[in-house]
């Protein structure tokens, strides 16, 4: 196996972490002016991610980072390509990161109700466009012989991107109403629990509907087969199995469960695209390879040794900070944001 | 405007509002840290106080500086695709460091920090911000590790139509980044400093003497001192070292249009920048000689003389940089400067004689000299990266060349406007929740302790 194969997996990974993780705050972030009715309510649930949200983007951050040390033209491509969607995406991570910290700063219920509100969008449009985002890479966009995107804003609004759109921010918002249904107490677990039931039936149904377009609008059929193997087939009992497990209260296990569906459909579009990173709709010649978009052999060692040292370690005080503020927060806790 | 021009006045507003923030939080944190030990030390509820008066500063300031970093990490690929794809294989591994190194790091410990007094243990807890300062830094060494490389390449090699690394550690050893990061870093202390020392004397002069802010005018003033001199001191080094890496900057900076010796040095120039002369000009003759050499005399070579030997080796073009923006903004840094390292002398003498009354004037100064490290920090990135055009990477990649070929004028112009306009009201929002919690008093901050005592009882039962 060469440094390339093995910067593409570990590019799979941050984008795991990135939507395991995110995906969930997104979720909170989506669910905060519903959940929460009032303002201690609302701050309870802010709470929830409260400690973690800054470290949880920081997944994205790295997975650009990573994309631009280890390939550099797939991030020339795709960040120059999609300008307009990640102007867009920019503005609304700018606000919601700043929303967390200002919100409960002035105990002004105009002041907080807006803050809230961009809370919503901020979650809300992440999670939309980083599903239209991930599609258009799978489903192919125009690319040129010299890598140059040729498409404009419009080329990335398709149906299936925007299917896809719709079904990631349903995912997110189901992971984040299970994991709010493990942090909260009392009449706010109640509603979380509520919303969680819900929401399990259209997002999965959603997801399913996303995965059988895929099959026509994409080249995932010719590339995985009838039999798509385990990973997928995995992602997809995983789900179905939520609807069971909410049922029972077992939400530690539904929450592993749509963990699973975010990996392994994240590996599922990425073992989808290998070893292409981006597929060009005017030609597969033109598409962005793992090879023709790569570092050189050197950086991509050097790149090795440090992710090598590093991620371990980042990955073992990010859990260690999950597992002491583990306990569930109520309207009376202790609240800082 | 062309796509060439939108982006670069993009890349300027985007970077400088971000670099509004970044130094605050560099120093800030290092000086919550040093509270947070005093108290850890002492037991005296005053650092207490002071580590969260002035970490309630901090966290506000730093939410705006982590937001505006997301744009700065995106906006290479977004508007600098061409410059990405030529310098990737040097220029992403430093930004990839930089978030698996740094962001992780100081993101989750800040978390751990907010939400961790009196929940986790008190050694714990300072360890914490500690590692939240280190991050912070951690990262300004390696995005400055990025940027040095634009100043100076070092470890590189021109092949298959990009530029290749070759040495990783003449990267991160680069000299240029050695005299950089001690600059950037002293200047985000004397940042901190000013900001501690203006909200302070505020409070002393509105009549609440506290000893909160007696020790935190103390601290402001020492803080300040500490990095105003030595960001001087670190500068004059910077500036020897550019007459040899990047000498048309220096003579930019200076206007030096021909090559001098003894090289004088400008106090006040008005010059005609198209015709490169002087219309008037006061000058301090072998000036520019002592400040390259530290003796009054030595050949200093002036933009014609530069120009020409680039022609010759890069072949036919204009060289030099905008003379005039870069004379300017010079020489507001090196004034901020010296007067930072003024002010901050005279507030310590103040504070050592325990003299904590203001005359209208004195507070006036004080207080507003906050802006200063500010204004030198702002002016001190134009300059450098001004004065290194028309390159992006020195002698190497032009920024002509380096713009993103497939992204319109008319979509710059959009984000151009979308951005300044986000970063437009978020500076209102922010300005008036520094000052709403930069004006409150240590009663109010006891109040706060209190009901947060109060809530985990609660949380507890």
């Amino acid at each position: 196996m060469d440094l390339n194969i093995i910067w593409f997996i570990l590019i799979t990974v941050l984008f795991i972490g990135f939507f395991f993780l995110e995906g969930f705050d997104y979720g909170v972030g989506i669910l905060l002016p519903f959940i929460g009715k009032e303002d201690r309510e609302r701050r309870a649930i802010i709470n929830s991610i409260g400690t973690f949200w800054d470290g949880n983007e920081v997944w994205m951050l790295t997975a650009g980072g990573a994309m631009f040390a280890a390939f550099p033209n797939w991030y020339a491509t795709l960040f120059s390509g999609f300008y307009l969607a990640l102007v867009v995406m920019l503005l609304a991570l700018i606000a919601r990161g700043v929303a967390f910290e200002y919100r409960s700063k002035k105990d002004d219920p105009v002041w907080r109700n807006r803050w809230d509100w961009v809370i919503f969008v901020g979650s809300f449009v992440p999670a939309l466009l980083w599903g239209v985002a991930i599609s258009n890479i799978i489903r192919g966009v125009p690319i040129d012989a010299n890598m140059n995107y040729t498409g404009n804003f419009f080329t990335l609004l398709n149906p299936y991107s925007l299917v896809g759109g719709i079904a990631s921010v349903l995912l997110f918002t189901l992971h984040g109403s299970i994991f709010l249904s493990l942090k909260l107490t009392d009449t706010l677990l109640d509603r979380a629990r509520n919303v969680a039931g819900k929401l399990w039936l259209p997002a999965t149904a959603l997801l399913f509907v996303y995965v059988i377009f895929g099959y026509f609008d994409t080249d995932m059929f010719s590339k995985l087969g009838v039999n798509p193997g385990v990973i997928p087939i995995l992602a997809g009992v995983a789900i179905l199995s939520v609807g069971y497990l909410l049922k029972i209260k077992k939400e530690g296990w539904a929450f592993v469960m749509t963990g699973i569906t975010i990996a392994f459909s994240t590996v599922t579009v990425f073992m989808g695209l290998f070893p292409r990173v981006m597929v060009s709709s005017t030609n597969n010649d033109f598409s962005l390879t793992i090879y023709n978009a790569s570092s050189s052999p050197y950086t991509l060692q050097v790149m090795s040794i440090v992710a090598l040292i590093f991620v371990p370690i980042v990955l073992a005080y990010q859990a260690w900070s999950y597992w002491i503020f583990r306990k569930r927060v109520s309207t009376k806790s202790k609240l800082e944001y | 405007m062309d796509v060439l021009t939108l982006s670069r006045l993009q890349f300027a507003v985007t970077t400088v509002y971000h670099f509004f923030f970044v130094p605050i939080t560099l120093g800030l944190s290092i000086a919550v840290a040093i509270m947070q030990t005093a108290y850890y030390r002492t037991g005296n509820e005053s650092y207490k106080k002071m580590t969260k008066f002035w970490g309630k500063l901090f966290l506000i300031n730093f939410a705006i500086g982590v937001v505006t970093g997301i744009v700065q990490e995106f906006q290479f690929g977004m508007n600098w695709s061409q410059y990405s794809r030529f310098m990737g294989d040097i220029f992403g591994a430093p930004l990839a460091i930089e978030a698996l190194l740094a962001f992780f790091m100081e993101s989750t410990f800040l978390g751990i920090w907010i939400f961790g007094w009196d929940r986790i243990s008190k050694k714990l807890h300072l360890t914490a911000i500690w590692l939240v300062a280190i991050g912070s830094n951690l990262s300004a060494i390696w995005i400055l590790a990025a940027n040095s490389f634009m100043q100076q390449p070092v470890g590189y090699a021109v092949r298959n139509g990009r530029a290749e690394m070759t040495d990783f550690f003449a990267l991160i050893t680069n000299g240029h980044l050695w005299v950089q990061f001690p600059h950037v870093f002293f200047g985000a202390v004397a940042t901190a400093g000013f900001l501690i020392l203006s909200i302070s004397a505020y409070h002393l002069v509105k009549n609440e003497k506290h000893d909160v802010f007696k020790k935190s005018f103390k601290f402001g003033a020492a803080y300040a001192l500490f990095g105003s001199l030595l960001v001087i001191l670190v500068g004059h080094t910077q500036a020897q070292y550019m007459i040899k890496v990047q000498p048309m900057k220096m003579a930019a900076a200076e206007a030096l249009w021909e090559t001098e010796n003894p090289a004088a040095m400008s106090l006040f120039t008005f010059g005609d920048e198209a015709n490169r002369k002087d219309i008037f000009a006061i000058k301090f003759s072998g000036g520019l000689s002592f400040l390259a050499y530290n003796k009054f005399e030595g050949e200093v070579k002036g933009i014609n003389q530069l120009q020409k030997e680039t022609e010759e080796k890069f072949g036919p073009g204009d060289y030099v940089p905008p003379v005039a923006i870069s004379y300017w903004t010079f020489r507001i840094m090196v004034g901020a400067g010296f007067l930072m390292l003024l002010i901050a002398a005279l507030s310590l003498l103040k504070a050592y004689k325990q003299n904590y009354e203001f005359k209208p004037i004195t507070y006036k100064i004080v207080f507003w000299s906050m802006l200063l490290p500010v204004i030198a920090n702002s002016t001190g990135w134009l300059f450098t990266e001004i004065a290194r055009q028309p390159w992006t990477v020195f002698g190497l990649f032009t920024t002509a060349n380096s713009v993103s070929n497939t992204v319109s004028a008319g979509e710059v112009l959009f984000s151009l406007i979308a951005y300044t306009a986000i970063y437009a009201v978020l500076m209102v929002i922010m300005i008036s929740l520094m000052k709403k919690f930069a004006v409150r008093s240590v009663n109010e901050i006891e109040i706060e302790d209190h009901e947060a005592v109060e809530d985990n009882i609660l949380s507890k039962a």
